[in-house]
């Protein structure tokens, strides 16, 4: 018997138990870190499915990135937590109520679709038997096939940066800046002036400190 | 039991979904835990998408699961971008008050 069985009920229940407490943890920097447990053991997952890439993709950018940032936010706003709690409990029949349909009705759609034999249209891009790496194969249709896609998509990054730089900047009033412009066009005219002190008299003319 | 097959990894990937649907009606306050709700459905619909890769022996699902991936981090970070933006207006992050673009 191999290892495969246990490896994938090893990771499948350890992702549902993250998952369940991501929903139901009271500190949410605990939720953050469940959360990245999830992903750990759904990159797993992946492992055992053949798609490598995808894994270590998953680990890169929602542990590395999104969990972070996520961790970041937690941790910089000064939110009264257990404020939110309050009615904690309040909508979770209602939630359960659709959450149980919602789970049948899954189970039901994979119990009769899959009692028998998977119907297959012919793929249209074969996962390549062996030689290349999972990397290379999905390499060799991002960069050709799906050229258009992997523009729009880093197009999506583009603006989703440029978008929370927008949103979160701010200007604050009072703060000294450094004016390069300003600084390089200061001619000796602007700056210096000679003035002619009466004896016993004050130097410091208005304006100027 | 000895052998996973689809239905195995569809299973995890129903739960996941259903988690994240529970997860968002019970922290409905909280904005934070919805997103890492929304992030949990993201990833049960990419268990789903590499498990029919995987088991149809075809590359398009893991491509399309990739394309999930970079849409969700774009997402959180608008998401999570708007969120510190409001705390800042607001002082909370509490849902409910989220109604100052009421007409």
């Amino acid at each position: 018997m191999s290892l495969a069985p246990l490896f994938f009920y090893l990771f499948a229940i350890i992702t549902v138990a993250a998952g369940f407490l991501v929903i139901t943890a009271r500190n949410p920097v605990h939720a953050v870190l469940w959360l990245i447990l999830a992903f750990f053991n759904a990159a797993g997952l992946f492992v055992l499915l053949g798609a490598e890439f995808l894994a270590m993709i998953l680990v890169v950018v929602y542990v590395g990135a999104v969990a972070v940032l996520f961790l970041f936010v937690v941790m910089m706003l000064d939110v009264d937590f257990a404020a939110l709690r309050q009615g904690f409990f309040r909508n979770a029949p209602l939630g359960a109520l659709i959450g149980i349909i919602l789970l049948i009705e899954l189970i039901m759609v994979l119990g009769f679709r899959l009692t028998g034999e998977l119907q297959t249209a012919a793929a249209v891009v074969p996962i390549p038997a062996s030689g290349i790496t999972n990397t290379e194969a999905l390499g060799r249709i991002l960069y050709t096939r799906y050229i258009f896609l992997f523009q729009a998509a880093g197009l999506i990054l583009l603006v989703a940066m440029i978008g929370a730089i927008v949103l979160t900047l701010r200007h604050k009033e009072g703060v000294k800046r450094q004016s390069i412009a300003a600084q390089s066009a200061r001619t000796p005219a602007m700056a210096v002036d000679t003035i002619k002190v009466a004896p016993g008299a004050s130097v410091i003319p208005e304006g100027r400190h | 039991m000895t052998t996973i097959g689809l239905s195995h990894y569809l299973t995890v990937g129903a739960v996941l979904f259903t988690l994240g649907i529970f997860g968002i009606f019970l922290n409905r306050r909280n904005v934070i835990v919805i997103l890492m709700s929304i992030e949990l459905m993201l990833l049960a619909v990419n268990i789903n998408l590499v498990a029919f890769s995987h088991f149809l022996g075809d590359l398009v699902g893991q491509m399309f699961a990739l394309f999930v991936l970079t849409v969700a981090a774009a997402e959180a970070a608008i998401g999570l971008a708007i969120v510190v933006v409001y705390f800042r207006n607001r002082g909370s992050i509490a849902v409910e008050d989220i109604n100052m673009m009421k007409g």
